[in-house]
């Protein structure tokens, strides 16, 4: 099957550095799917779900924020946050998100509340990821 | 008056020898930290760069291109992020990052935000214009903590409170070697007559290239920062290394030359009571 190449980088370190058939990621404009030789493409990342498809294995990951950008089958995922459905520790992920609904219930200007809510919806990506 | 001078160099042997402890202690510990810090400078450098291509990609791709993140505007006040350490004890550390900050704001109207103890420090004392004092301890700083004051920043700067955004750090060169350095992190560097119209500008941007880039700049910003954070991190540990690497060295000197001198006021003291012994006898 044709591959093309694919970057996974974040802050902290790379991820993954090799051939992929396909990957699917949530873009601030909803999901899209990058299958090889796709046309020159930029977007910003939303936080979701994210799967790779690597030598006909599907391989799941929570992503928060960032870039991708397709430049000659060369497909670059520059992530603020990345993590492996294999990585997630669920009972930290839970944690999270029992906190980030404490502190929506508690917030009491609007910055908090969105900082509470991009956390709680990490947490349930990262929860949900871990699910399926 | 022998027996005297022989208990106080015994005495200061002990005090250089317990300092001599200490230093070596605290260059273990650097030496340790160190090793972390420098695996995540490095490990932060792909994601900079890959983010770096990105947009100068996206910018020079673009003739048709403005974002308030390109503009030039003129410069009325100029917002530095000043990178230093907690603790003193790390050489010339601390001090090179505020020679260079002084020498970069010479003349300016600038406004300023300290990351570490010492940086705050500074920055109260030569009476500059402190955005937040949240960020005082260094080593405590996060990647989220990076996003955050980049966020805020990029806000700021969009409503133009400040019109160029610098980071005073330290590259980390080497394990023996560190540069305080400067890098100008907003407007992002851009020469309208270098952009090309060219095949790159048939990328599909979405929803918008505006959009995607005003998504994209806090989040360069912010990598940015954790970048200039994970080198200036490193630099404070092999700084201190050095310095408390140099501090053994002249400790172990100092005790061999007290060392000397100890027997050599023992021998006195022992050949003085022979000579009064072998007088007495004679007398």
């Amino acid at each position: 099957m044709a591959t093309f190449h694919l970057q996974i980088v974040t802050p902290d370190g790379g991820f993954y550095d090799g051939e992929a058939e396909k990957l699917i990621v949530r873009t601030i404009d909803g999901d899209v799917c990058i299958l090889p030789k796709h046309s020159p493409y930029v977007t910003a990342l939303g936080t979701g779900t994210t799967s790779v498809v690597i030598d006909g294995k599907r391989r799941r990951a929570a992503c928060a924020g960032g870039m991708l950008a397709v430049m000659k089958n060369n497909v670059r995922l520059v992530a603020t946050t990345f993590e492996w459905a294999e990585d997630i520790d669920v009972d930290r992920a839970q944690r999270a998100k029992d906190r980030a609904e404490q502190l929506i219930a508690k917030a009491t200007d609007q910055r908090e509340l969105e900082l509470a809510q991009a956390r709680l919806k990490r947490a349930l990506t990262r929860i949900q990821v871990t699910q399926i | 008056m022998a027996a005297s001078s022989m208990k106080d160099i015994k005495l200061r042997i002990k005090s250089v020898e317990s300092t001599m402890q200490i230093t070596k202690a605290m260059e273990l510990v650097a030496s340790s930290k160190l090793r972390h810090a420098k695996m995540r400078a490095e490990a932060t450098r792909p994601y900079f760069t890959t983010l770096h291509d990105c947009l100068t990609d996206i910018a020079y791709g673009n003739t048709d291109f403005s974002s308030p993140y390109v503009q030039k505007r003129e410069v009325k006040k100029a917002c530095y992020i000043v990178v230093a350490g907690d603790r003193g004890l790390a050489g010339g550390y601390n001090n090179n990052v505020f020679k260079e900050l002084a020498q970069q704001i010479e003349g300016k109207n600038v406004c300023t935000l300290p990351i570490g103890k010492k940086a705050v420090e500074y920055c109260q004392r030569s009476g500059l214009e402190i955005l937040t004092e949240e960020y005082s301890v260094a080593e405590n700083v996060s990647l989220g903590d990076c996003f955050a004051i980049s966020r805020m920043l990029c806000k700021q700067y969009c409503k133009g409170e400040f019109d160029e955004l610098y980071v005073v750090y330290t590259n980390f060169v080497s394990m023996l070697s560190q540069q305080p350095g400067t890098l100008k992190m907003l407007p992002i560097r851009y020469e309208r007559e270098q952009a090309k119209n060219a095949a790159e500008s048939l990328t599909i941007y979405e929803p918008s290239t505006e959009a995607v880039y005003d998504a994209i700049v806090p989040e360069y910003v912010g990598g940015l920062l954790w970048g200039a954070m994970a080198e200036s991190v490193a630099s404070e540990q092999g700084a201190r290394r050095t310095a408390m690497d140099a501090a053994s060295k002249n400790a172990s000197e100092m005790i061999e030359d007290l060392s000397l001198r100890y027997n050599r006021a023992r021998q006195g003291a022992i050949t003085q009571e022979i000579t009064e012994i072998v007088a007495g006898a004679e007398a």
